[in-house]
């Protein structure tokens, strides 16, 4: 780890700085596959390095503090104050570039206290009955839950009533669980090559509809083998005739920290690649 | 030293997180050193007196299971939330998709086998609610046990933590919500 407090020589190395800790970064990048490359963990729900972001869950917000602190001290004394940071505003990590010389601030009491609020907000405006749920220990959304400490859903529970489609005969969807993060849109679209997914409606009507004349998985392209299939953080896309393969008690956040586990890693190589 | 009162019940739940205290095993010795059991299935005692911690299991599914509540939050000074279905209804809360006359329906008129079929009426059966409800939308709770059991090795640090008057953290190695 570098330690830095010059913007300046920051910016000549095409550097940002996160919770203190200077990383590099490529020209075009975001600021959460800089930190994701670098080892820093960001919590983040509707990122996936490789699609295009999307900056819905909010997760990923993160700080970019303006700093005075590169005031040399003559200037500090014309300040007549000594102000270590000044100005700050929230960012979604997963849309906003890397740009050299910014200051940022990720693991805080604060941000994580946001973050959690906003998971809360996801499991109570959906169906989240985890010990029903044949993807608990292989899901993001519970892994960021317990990563934030979060031990209740706070809010009295919407409970919805959303559509189920067990139609196909390989892949299954249910909406109960879908928190709207559009990453099998985009991987359908982007990976894929088959536009199989879209939301539509808005706020609370919001909900994920099959792009098939009749709006069913059966009648359309999808394939067990898709990228969007996959891709899905939640339990919301499921395989069929796979359930329960690995036990509960030995799935991925069972075994690992979700700051440990490269997502991307996660889904088979063979997937999404035609 | 007097040792710390604690009640347990289940509402709409189905004992396993009951069952999962009891699989502190031996460890429960030692908290039976320093605390004892008033209203709870442990003791049979039906009604709860003033107590130290309250530990509820299960949702509100029913009028009973409200009545029963509210006796443990007034009686209670710290009021736990233990298990997914105090937390947030768990299982029973999937019912929630269907109308409650469905779900009647399909199990006492339509279900696999059922002779003479009818609806169950009696005056002394606990009406049900709408919905399976998480306990905190009808009380206020001082904190939550997540887990479908909660594991021994939580409780046991739960009772420790509260038992010497630390403040209760879990772990995140013991933070789990199935
Ligand atoms: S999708 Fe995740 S959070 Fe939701 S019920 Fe399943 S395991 Fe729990
Ligand atoms: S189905 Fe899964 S991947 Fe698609 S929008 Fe819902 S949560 Fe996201
Ligand atoms: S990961 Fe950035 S908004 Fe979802």
């Amino acid at each position: 780890m570098m330690k830095t407090d010059n913007r300046q020589d920051q910016a000549a190395r095409n550097t940002i700085t996160i919770d203190g800790q200077e990383i590099p970064f490529q020209h075009g990048q975001t600021i959460i596959d800089a930190a994701l490359e670098a080892g820093i963990y960001i919590p983040h729900l509707c990122h996936r390095s490789g699609l295009s972001p999307h900056g819905s869950c909010r997760l990923c917000m993160v700080d970019i503090v303006d700093r005075k602190e590169t005031l040399g001290d003559s200037d500090r004394r014309r300040e007549g104050k000594i102000q270590e940071e000044t100005r700050s505003r929230s960012v979604a990590a997963c849309t906003m570039p890397a740009t050299a010389g910014q200051w940022i601030r990720n693991n805080t009491p604060e941000l994580n206290e946001a973050r959690k609020v906003i998971t809360q907000m996801l499991f109570t405006e959906g169906n989240h009955i985890c010990p029903s749920c044949e993807h608990s220990g292989n899901c993001t959304l519970q892994a960021v839950a317990y990563y934030l400490g979060m031990l209740d859903g706070h809010f009295p529970p919407f409970f919805p009533r959303r559509d189920l489609d067990a139609s196909h005969p390989t892949v299954m969807l249910d909406r109960d669980r879908c928190i709207l993060c559009e990453l099998c849109v985009r991987a359908s679209r982007e990976a894929d090559g088959k536009n199989m997914f879209a939301i539509a409606g808005r706020g609370t009507r919001a909900r994920l509809i099959v792009n098939s004349a009749s709006g069913m998985l059966a009648d359309s392209d999808i394939e067990m083998h898709d990228l969007a299939v996959h891709v899905c953080p939640v339990g919301a896309i499921l395989i069929k005739e796979q359930g329960y393969r690995v036990p509960i008690g030995q799935r991925t956040f069972d075994l690992h920290q979700v700051e440990e586990i490269d997502l991307g890693k996660t889904i088979p190589p063979e997937m999404g690649q035609k | 030293m007097t040792r710390i009162r604690i009640a347990t019940t289940s509402l709409a739940g189905c004992f396993g997180c009951h069952m999962s205290l009891l699989d502190m095993d031996e460890r429960l010795v030692s908290i039976l050193e320093k605390a004892e059991f008033d209203r709870s299935p442990f003791t049979d005692i039906k009604h709860c007196g003033s107590c130290d911690i309250g530990l509820v299991e299960g949702g509100i599914c029913n009028e009973e299971n409200v009545h029963v509540l509210r006796e443990f939050r007034k009686n209670c000074k710290i009021l736990i939330a233990v298990g997914a279905c105090a937390i947030n209804g768990g299982v029973p809360a999937l019912r929630n998709s269907f109308q409650l006359r469905a779900c009647l329906e399909e199990v006492y008129l339509h279900g696999e086998g059922v002779e003479n079929p009818q609806i169950p009426n009696d005056a002394e059966l606990p009406l049900l609610l709408d919905k399976v409800y998480p306990i905190h939308e009808v009380v206020q709770v001082d904190f939550y046990l997540p887990g479908c059991p909660p594991s021994a090795d939580q409780f046991f640090r739960m009772f420790n933590d509260l038992i010497s008057g630390n403040e209760f953290s879990l772990p995140r190695k013991l933070l789990h919500f199935d």
